[in-house]
C-alpha cells in the first residue's frame, strides 16, 4: 500500500518535538521512556500525542526498562521507539545488543549531552559517537543517523524507522542538545507513512511477529533460523556472527548518506556530522561569499584579557579559501566509498567535533592518503564558523590578510 | 487397568516417580535410559488407580498413563 | 511421553537442558496443564529472563521471548501494551526477578499490569554453579557465602502484595495440581498475578541449602517446611501469611483481589475521561 496522501505543512518546532512528530508520522505506535535532560521534550510530547494517535505510552522505571519494553512491543507488532541521552543511553546498551542479535527493528534516540557520567546535562557534545557504534558488548553492526537541523530531526526519524524495518536492526538517531533544543521552521507531513516490514531478505533468523501462529522464539543467545540456541556450537555461532554483521556491511550502499556543499572545486574539505555541520556549512558559505543573513560578521573582535576592553578589530578575508563541506548523515556504518568520492580532489580534510576527536580517526582510516586534521572542542560550546575558518587558515598556511581599522 | 509407559529418550533417572506413586508401582530397574543412567520400571500396572501424579511429577514428561 | 507434550512442546528441542530431578520440568507441565484448562494456547505468549527457570518456556510451541537477565518483566510490559488482548506468561527465577530485576518487579506489581508471573524459587543461583541468591536462607554455605549466608532472605510474595499485585500465591513443586490451578487462575485474573513456586535444585541448592541431593527427598522437605495458609474473612488482605510458630513457610493463595483496577483499564478510563477517542 502506498503512503496515504500527504499534505505539506510548515510549522515552527523544536528539534525534540520534530523527532516525536516524525516518529508518529512513521507509524510509531509504542513509546516507552524515562525523562532525562536534554531529551525530555520527546517523552513529554509522546505521552499525549501517542495516546491520541491510538498507540501506547508508558513511563518506565528506568532506561533499561524502556529499551526492553520497546523490544517487547515491537514483537507484539507495534513500531516502537525510545529517547534518552547521556547516562540513560549507557543503561540501554544491554538492550541494544539484544535487539541487534534478535534482529528487532527499533529506534533509539540519543540526544547527546556532555559526559562522562552525569557530565553536562544542559550542554551539548558529540562524545557518544563511538558508544553509538560500539556501546554494547560483542560484535555487531548498527545503523546510526546524525541530524543537523530540526527538519532533519523529523526526516531522519522517519528514515530511521524505514532502515530499521528494512534491515531488521536497531537504529540510533544520534542527535545532540543543540539540534534537540533548537527551534526552526520545518515542513511536516500529515497522515501516516506506511512503512512495510520488508519480507526479511537480509535477515539471518527470520522470525514472524507474535501471535501469527509461527511459534517465534526471540533468543538472545546465538541462534539458528528457527531461533534455537546454537551458542554452544562454535562453527554455527561463528557463521551467525559474520551474518548479522554482513547484513549491514554488505548493504552500505542502501544505508550510506552524505550531503556535500561546494565540493566541486574545493581545496579543503570539512567533514562534519550532527549539529557541528551547521557552523561548518556557515563557514563554507562565508568563505564562498554566499549571501546569507545568518552568516557571522566578518569582523573578529580581539579582546585584551587584562583590561577586558576592546583593543582592536581585525578584519580577516576568507574569500580566497576554496572550502567545501561533506556532511555525514549516516555516521555508522561509515560511508567509506561516498566519503572517498566526495573528497577525491582535496588534500586536506578538517574534522570539527564536539569531543576529544573520535570520528576523525575513522575519517583518517578511510582517507589514508590525505591530511586529516582533527578539530576538537569540548566543554559544551559548539564551534563557530570563524573558528573553523581560522583553523583552515592555520593548516593551509595561507597568509591571513589583516586589516587593522584602528 | 492402565498401561504405563516410560519414555527412555526423555527419562533422566531422577527417581521422583518412585516416591510420588501412592501404589508404589515404579521400582528401580537395571534398564538404562538414553543418558545411560538407570531408569525405573513400572511393575504391577494393574494396581494403578490413574491418579496421574507420576505424569505431573515427572520433570521430563517421560511417563504416560493410558487408561 | 506426557500427552501434553504433543500439543505444547517442540519435540525437536528435546531433551531439555534441565538437570535430572529439576523442578522446572514439573512447573513446565503445570503451566501446560493450566493453558489446557483455559484452552487459551493461541492467545498466550511467554517471556522469560535468564537462569535455569527462564528456559522453561523455550520448549513451548508458543511465541517466546527469552530475554535478558532480570528484564523479563520490562519486555512483558511492552508486549502486553502492544497486544492488550493477549495473555502474557512470564517465567523468572528468584535471582532474575528479585536481584537484578528487582526494580522492574516493584514497578510491574505497583502498576498492577495484567501479566502472569511464575517465579521459580530454588533458593540459589543454579546456572552459574551455586552462588547465594536473594532467597538463600541465613547460614546456608554457598560458593559466594563460604562462611554461611548472612542476609535475611527476601519474601517475594509479601513484597508484591504490599505494592498492589492483585493475585498472589505460593506453591511448591510437591503440589503440582494446586500449582496448575494457581497458574490457570492467575492467567484468568485481570491484573498482576504473581505465583511463587518453591522448586528443588538437587545439584546446587541440594548440596548447599538442603544438605540432600535426592530430588524426591527435597520435595518431601518442602512438604515438611510449609503449612497451608487459608485466606479467609478474618484476613482478607493476606497480611497474616507469615511464618507460623514452628517457623514453617505459608503456601497457598494469599491474595485474590478481583476489584483492583488493572493498568490498562486505568489508562483507558483516564483517556475516556479526557475525551480522547481511540
Amino acid at each position: 500500500m502506498a503512503a496515504k496522501e500527504s499534505k505539506l505543512n510548515e510549522v515552527v518546532l523544536q528539534g525534540n518535538e520534530a523527532c516525536a512528530k516524525g516518529a508518529l508520522y512513521a507509524g510509531c505506535r509504542f513509546f516507552a521512556g524515562y525523562p532525562i535532560t536534554p531529551s525530555t521534550e520527546i517523552i513529554e510530547m509522546m505521552s499525549g500525542e501517542m495516546q491520541k494517535a491510538g498507540g501506547a505510552f508508558i513511563q518506565m522505571e528506568d532506561e533499561i526498562g524502556s529499551a526492553c519494553a520497546i523490544i517487547g512491543a515491537r514483537w507484539g507488532g507495534s513500531k516502537a521507539m525510545t529517547a534518552t541521552s547521556g547516562p540513560g543511553y549507557t543503561l540501554m546498551q544491554e538492550a541494544i545488543g539484544f535487539a541487534a542479535v534478535t534482529e528487532t527493528p527499533i529506534v533509539i534516540v540519543n540526544v547527546q549531552r556532555g559526559g562522562p557520567s552525569t557530565g553536562q546535562p544542559t550542554l551539548s557534545s558529540q562524545q557518544d559517537v563511538y558508544q553509538a557504534r560500539y556501546g554494547s558488548h560483542g560484535d555487531y553492526e548498527i545503523i546510526v543517523l546524525a541530524p543537523s537541523s530540526v527538519q532533519e530531526m523529523y526526516d531522519f526519524t522517519v528514515r530511521a524507522f524505514e532502515l530499521a524495518e528494512q534491515y531488521r536492526t536497531p537504529v540510533i538517531l544520534l542527535a545532540d542538545e543543540v539540534v534537540g533544543h533548537m527551534r526552526e521552521k520545518i515542513v511536516i507531513k500529515d497522515g501516516s507513512k506506511n512503512i512495510k516490514s520488508v519480507k526479511q531478505q537480509y535477515v539471518v533468523s527470520p522470525q514472524a511477529d507474535f501471535f501469527k501462529g509461527e511459534f517465534t522464539t526471540v533468543e538472545g543467545q546465538l541462534h539458528d533460523e528457527q531461533g534455537r540456541r546454537i551458542g554452544h556450537i562454535a562453527n554455527k555461532s561463528g557463521e551467525f556472527i559474520y551474518n548479522i554483521n554482513k547484513k549491514i556491511t554488505d548493504n552500505i550502499d542502501g544505508i550510506a548518506d552524505i550531503t556535500t556543499y561546494c565540493m566541486e572545486d574545493a581545496d579543503v574539505a570539512i567533514v562534519a556530522y550532527g549539529s557541528v555541520a551547521r557552523p561548518a556549512l556557515n563557514a563554507v558559505k562565508h568563505a564562498r561569499g554566499v549571501k546569507d543573513d545568518r552568516i557571522a560578521p566578518k569582523f573578529k573582535i580581539v579582546k585584551d584579557l587584562m583590561t577586558r576592553g576592546i583593543q582592536k578589530t581585525i578584519k580577516t578575508d576568507y574569500s580566497h579559501l576554496k572550502v567545501g563541506l561533506v556532511k555525514i548523515n549516516s555516521v555508522w556504518p561509515i560511508p567509506e566509498d561516498l566519503l572517498r568520492q566526495a573528497t577525491e580532489r582535496v588534500d586536506t580534510v578538517i574534522v570539527p567535533e564536539m569531543n576529544v576527536g573520535k570520528y576523525c580517526r575513522e575519517v583518517e582510516r578511510v582517507l589514508k592518503d590525505k591530511k586529516v586534521i582533527p578539530m576538537s572542542k569540548c566543554g559544551g560550546d559548539i564551534h563557530t564558523p570563524i573558528e573553523i575558518l581560522d583553523k583552515i587558515l592555520e593548516v593551509t598556511g595561507i597568509e591571513e590578510e589583516v586589516d587593522i581599522n584602528e | 487397568m492402565a498401561t504405563i509407559t516410560i519414555d527412555k529418550a526423555c527419562c533422566k533417572g531422577c527417581n521422583i516417580c518412585l516416591t510420588v506413586c501412592p501404589k508404589k508401582i515404579f521400582v528401580k530397574s537395571r534398564q538404562r535410559n538414553n543418558y545411560g543412567t538407570a531408569m525405573p520400571a513400572a511393575e504391577n500396572q494393574d494396581e494403578c488407580i490413574v491418579c496421574r501424579m507420576c505424569e505431573r511429577m515427572c520433570p521430563d514428561g517421560a511417563i504416560d498413563v493410558e487408561k | 511421553m506426557n500427552k501434553l507434550y504433543e500439543k505444547y512442546i517442540k519435540k525437536e528441542s528435546l531433551p531439555n537442558l534441565f538437570c535430572p530431578g529439576c523442578g522446572n520440568g514439573i512447573i513446565q507441565i503445570a503451566a501446560m496443564d493450566a493453558m489446557e484448562k483455559l484452552n487459551c494456547k493461541d492467545d498466550v505468549a511467554c517471556v522469560s529472563g535468564i537462569g535455569c527457570s527462564s528456559w522453561i518456556p523455550c520448549y513451548y510451541k508458543l511465541d517466546v521471548i527469552h530475554s535478558m537477565h532480570g528484564r523479563a518483566l520490562a519486555f512483558a510490559e511492552g508486549l502486553k501494551l502492544a497486544r492488550p488482548d493477549k495473555k502474557i506468561l512470564v517465567f523468572t527465577g528468584d535471582g532474575d526477578c528479585m536481584a537484578i530485576g528487582g526494580n522492574h518487579l516493584l514497578h510491574a506489581a505497583q502498576r498492577n499490569i495484567d501479566l502472569t508471573v511464575v517465579m521459580v524459587n530454588n533458593y540459589i543461583y543454579g546456572m552459574t554453579g551455586g552462588q547465594k541468591s536473594p532467597t538463600t536462607p541465613i547460614g546456608a554455605k554457598t560458593k559466594t557465602s563460604p562462611f554461611g549466608c548472612i542476609d535475611e532472605p527476601m519474601n517475594a510474595c509479601k513484597l508484591v502484595m504490599s505494592l498492589g499485585a492483585s493475585y498472589v500465591a505460593r506453591w511448591t513443586t510437591a503440589h503440582p495440581v494446586q500449582l496448575a490451578k494457581a497458574i490457570a487462575e492467575g492467567m484468568d485474573h485481570k491484573g498482576f498475578s504473581f505465583i511463587e513456586v518453591l522448586s528443588q535444585c538437587p545439584v546446587q541448592a541440594g548440596k548447599n541449602v538442603w544438605g540432600e541431593k535426592e530430588p524426591a527427598k527435597i520435595m518431601a522437605k518442602y512438604k515438611e517446611v510449609t503449612y497451608l495458609y487459608k485466606l479467609g474473612s478474618n484476613d482478607p488482605t493476606g497480611a497474616m501469611a507469615e511464618k507460623n510458630a514452628e517457623g514453617k513457610i505459608p503456601i497457598g493463595l494469599f491474595k485474590n483481589d478481583e476489584n483492583a483496577q488493572e493498568y490498562l483499564e486505568r489508562v483507558e478510563a483516564k483517556l475516556a475521561e479526557s475525551g480522547i477517542a481511540r
